[in-house]
């Protein structure tokens, strides 16, 4: 089963670079969406069957691939913005920029000390490789909404770290971190739509009165 | 024998019916009867037969263009294994030397473009310089993840060692390997998104643009080597993606002619169904290409 | 018990919800505070036994925490009715349940032991803090809502990672993979060296970030510029000693390993970063209330330098968080007093506050002196501790800069606040309808008193519970 995660875990390193590349927020938004229904098919590809593993695949299907998305969707068609990315640096560049992490973080994954059982998986690349994306689309995009998106491949990259801990995390706590998530979304939803109100546009680089 | 006498003949009768089951293919899409599947060896027998005129202010180049273009892309089609059968050459390093035989052939037809000193051909010479520096990588990428899978340097036993079985233990560096070639394979051969090669608008074509001024039968060698450079990234792209194996020989020739057609008919559903790129979208496209092969490259050198 | 602990303040929130009134609703909040200071006060004394699993425990140090905060959140909440009785002109539903829902969060940091159970309720106490922040409604308490938001989000999501790291450190180790605080000490020593530092670093930047260590400060002066001054109390004296105490929980682990050179020069490096940033930036600081946010940076690295140093230090340090959370509390209720009163916060503007709104004035100026560790103020006493312990154990490079910061930092705070309270008042600034009354001035001074008395008496009680904390933090060989 391990070799079909590592198939999905491409997949979701492929989408990172979909994010990277795509000039559309609403392409993004739905990569995002695709990627956290990936992750939610992770662990009932890694776990032996069990009704808190549902419980957990579900809640996390419906909260990174449906609310989540339809909530970025809404603060984007509430605020009526124009619907391109606007980076600081252009798309190719972005796009090598992620590459190069990307390789860099096979490299350095290779000199982790890992538990014997996990060398040779993808779970540990992938996830610094999407939290790099994560980090990449935080600090090169100009707006708001692609802030978020950043911070929730952040958020995906450390959850494909989270696969590898089986016992850790319980049910309660995974179920807390999620409404966590979703909650610290919606804020920052109503927040975006708050900056457009304010300044007419979401333009984050516009946010500059405090400062010493 | 039997082989190289089937592998040679394909070569040189094969890459135009590929262009007419596009074209078949984009006429069904489109609802019209089309031209005939044959329509291609018409086009070039008339070209054969006319005069050409040359400019007074070209050199040789120009006419050595594309004879040397149409040369290098048939030695490369001699390097690459079809269906299941060895090449009729095959040495240790000769993927490097494919690869480069098609940036001969490309590095001639530019210049017999800047020979003209027509400003549109430049343009369009410039932009298939910018694109090819683009696609290289991407293609040498795949050769060195295929090189090392198989071990081997040479072409012959690279392909013939892709089998389905390998699709099952690292299928994930295959498939983005072939997502990279396909983009390549559209790329290089002026296909939509990439190139429209029927249109008629100079300022947006890249490699129609560069051979205006060629006519009669060097022009007939163009569209010949062009057709072939096709049927040659086809045959790359099919021994990667569908390696199917019967054993029995005249079979694998059936298969291979059998997705050869079928990749031409794919061909035809992706231009029939996608618009072409903006000029600027097309690096960002062929980066990715780059981008997926090298992925692959990572994935199989781990 | 616990549960009950958690979900009063919840009920609270759930009731403020269903009252209609703007000018009753603000009422619930000290009903509930004083509830939860007495079911507090219950706990202390009679502690209950760990929950079922080991997931909830008040230990010493949890005890510690949760005192403070609660009586904090008291004054506090009898400080909003007369706060909000001013601000009548705009709905105080959310601030309410803001409130309530945050120290129902900050109790659950204090008593779990599930490392996880903490993240979750440590990133509960940012999101409930975010609409809060922007209680003022403008463009600049939008700017630092947002830049609160993302940058303590991704600091918390780090620290998440910091987890993983550690839970993988058991794996790696062999042993079942877990994020309970017991186990995890009692296998300190056979975990990965390489797994708990890199889990180590991660959970202090993240932790840190929440918590304002420099260079991962820059939300705080503007979230604490552009909060309410009772809001800005919290997040200085409630929110940042929940990060603290997360902290702490991280350092109990990894003083338990073999090699724990690293962490401690780790947590002086960044303290006294923290310092060196407040000494840079409070000097000419014309805003007083950013200058406030400064001094919490300064508190918070000395904290970290306590921790680094270890022995006594760490009975200062938790003395510390006592003093810094009070003290806070004070400065940010006074300064939102004259922010009001003069509908300005620059210190350009605001001039002779001893005049125009003497209480608030006068208690300002005594929470200044105290912050900056004066005697005869507790903040002196634990600030004492601290620099005779790192003398003590020969960091004199450590002690000498630590007190020359001090030294800065007493300089430029005073370079702002005497004028403000003291300067000749400028006729150009009018004055606004707010007053001092009781239920304003009441709350600061009786937090006023705490600390004047924790300075000169420490009851043996709290003496024995900072005992008890401190042993539980030493490094016993």
């Amino acid at each position: 089963m391990d070799i079909f995660a590592d198939q999905l875990l491409v997949f979701v390193m492929l989408i990172n670079f979909v994010v990277l590349g795509s000039s559309r927020m609403t392409m993004a938004i739905r990569a995002v969406a695709v990627q956290g229904v990936v992750l939610g098919l992770l662990p009932g590809i890694i776990h032996h069957f069990s009704w808190h593993l549902v419980a957990i695949t579900v809640g996390i299907i419906l909260a990174k691939g449906v609310i989540i998305p339809w909530l970025l969707f809404r603060a984007m068609d509430r605020i009526q913005i124009k619907r391109e990315v606007e980076p600081f640096i252009g798309y190719v560049s972005t796009l090598i920029i992620g590459a190069v992490t990307t390789a860099l973080a096979f490299v350095f994954a290779a000199k982790l000390p890992l538990a014997p059982e996990h060398q040779g998986l993808l779970f540990v690349p992938a996830s610094i490789a999407t939290m790099m994306t994560g980090f990449l689309t935080l600090t090169t995009r100009r707006k708001a909404i692609s802030q978020v998106i950043g911070y929730l491949i952040l958020e995906n990259g450390i959850f494909i770290f989270g696969l590898l801990l089986t016992t850790a995390m319980p049910v309660m706590v995974e179920a807390g971190a999620l409404l966590d998530l979703l909650v610290g979304i919606f804020v920052m939803g109503i927040v975006i739509n708050h900056i457009s109100n304010e300044f007419s546009s979401i333009d984050t680089s516009r946010l500059t009165a405090l400062k010493e | 024998m039997t082989d190289i006498l089937i592998h040679a003949l394909l070569v040189i009768l094969m890459p135009p019916l590929l262009l007419g089951v596009i074209g078949k293919t984009k006429a069904a899409f489109a609802g019209r009867v089309g031209p005939s599947y044959f329509q291609h060896y018409y086009d070039l027998a008339k070209l054969i037969r006319k005069g050409t005129v040359i400019s007074d202010t070209t050199t040789w180049i120009f006419t050595a263009g594309p004879v040397i273009t149409l040369a290098a892309t048939l030695v490369a089609a001699l390097l690459l294994p079809l269906g299941n059968h060895a090449a009729p050459i095959a040495f240790a390093g000769d993927m490097v030397l494919f690869a480069y035989l098609f940036a001969l052939g490309r590095f001639f037809t530019t210049l017999a473009a800047l020979d003209t000193g027509s400003s549109f051909e430049g343009m369009g010479a410039a932009r298939e310089a910018t694109f090819a520096c683009l696609a290289e990588p991407a293609l040498f990428f795949a050769l060195i993840t295929l090189s090392r899978m198989s071990g081997t340097l040479s072409l012959s036993p690279m392909m013939t060692n892709l089998s389905v079985s390998l699709w099952f233990s690292s299928g994930a560096a295959l498939l983005l390997l072939i997502g990279g070639l396909f983009i390549v394979l559209l790329a290089e051969n002026c296909r939509i998104p990439f190139d429209d090669p029927t249109t008629h608008l100079e300022l947006t074509m890249v490699h129609e643009v560069m051979v205006l001024d060629h006519s009669g039968p060097a022009f007939a060698y163009i569209l010949y080597g062009a057709a072939m450079k096709l049927f040659v990234m086809g045959a790359f792209f099919i021994n990667i993606a569908l390696p199917l194996k019967s054993g029995n020989a005249m079979l694998d020739w059936g298969i291979f002619i059998l997705l050869m057609l079928g990749l031409a008919v794919a061909i035809g559903v992706v231009e029939s169904i996608m618009a072409r790129l903006r000029l600027v979208r097309i690096p960002q496209m062929l980066v990715a290409a780059c981008i997926l092969s090298g992925f692959s490259m990572l994935l199989i050198l781990r | 018990m616990y549960y009950s602990l958690i979900l009063l303040p919840l009920v609270g929130a759930l009731a403020a919800w269903f009252i209609p009134s703007n000018r009753h609703r603000p009422l619930v909040l000290p009903l509930f505070a004083a509830l939860h200071l007495s079911l507090t006060i219950d706990l202390l004394v009679a502690t209950p036994p760990p929950s079922p699993g080991g997931w909830l425990v008040l230990d010493p140090i949890g005890k510690l925490f949760l005192g403070v905060e609660t009586v904090l959140f008291f004054t506090c909440a009898v400080y909003a009715v007369g706060y909000l009785s001013h601000r009548q002109e705009r709905s105080n539903k959310v601030l309410c349940m803001g409130l309530l829902v945050c120290l129902s969060a900050m109790s659950l940091v204090t008593v779990a032991h599930h490392l996880g159970l903490l993240w979750v309720a440590l990133e509960a106490t940012t999101l409930t803090m975010a609409p809060l922040i922007y209680f003022n409604r403008n463009a600049r308490s939008l700017e630092a809502t947002w830049k609160y938001m993302l940058i303590c989000s991704v600091g918390i999501a780090l620290a998440l990672l910091g987890l993983f790291f550690l839970a993988y450190s058991t794996v790696v180790a062999q042993k079942e993979a877990t994020l309970l605080l017991e186990p995890l000490i009692a296998s300190a020593r056979q975990l990965s060296p390489a797994w708990l530092n890199a889990a180590f670093i991660f959970l202090l930047v993240g932790f840190g970030t929440k918590m304002g260590l420099a260079p991962l400060h820059t939300w705080k002066p503007d979230a604490y510029g552009e909060a309410p001054g009772l809001v800005g109390a919290l997040l200085a004296g409630g929110l940042v000693n929940c990060a603290f105490l997360a902290i702490i929980r991280v350092y109990q682990i990894c003083m338990k390993a073999t090699e724990t050179a690293f962490y401690h020069n780790a947590m002086i490096v960044m303290g006294l970063v923290s310092m060196a940033f407040a000494a840079v930036f409070v000097v000419r600081q014309a805003d007083f209330k950013r200058m406030l946010a400064y001094s919490s940076v300064e508190h918070v690295g000395i904290l970290a330098i306590a921790l680094g140093i270890g022995g006594d230090a760490l009975f200062g340090a938790l003395f510390h968080v006592i003093n810094n959370g009070l003290t806070k509390g004070v400065l940010f209720l006074t300064s939102g007093n004259i922010h009001r009163s003069y509908g300005s916060k620059n210190c350009e503007q605001v001039k002779g506050a001893l005049h125009r709104v003497p209480w608030s004035g006068a208690l300002f100026l005594a929470g200044f002196i105290a912050i900056t560790g004066s005697p005869p103020f507790s903040p002196f006493l634990s600030e004492f501790t601290i620099v005779s312990s790192i003398f003590g154990q020969r960091q004199a490079l450590v002690g000498t800069l630590f007190l020359i910061f001090l030294a800065i930092i007493f300089l430029g705070m005073a370079s702002s606040v005497l004028p403000v309270v003291m300067g000749k008042m400028t006729p150009a600034v009018v004055r606004t309808s707010y007053r001092d009354s009781f239920l304003t001035v009441g709350p600061p001074l009786f937090l006023m008193a705490v600390i004047l008395v924790l300075g000169l008496w420490l009851p043996a009680p709290l003496k024995t519970l900072l005992q008890q904390s401190a042993q539980l933090l030493e490094v016993r060989p």
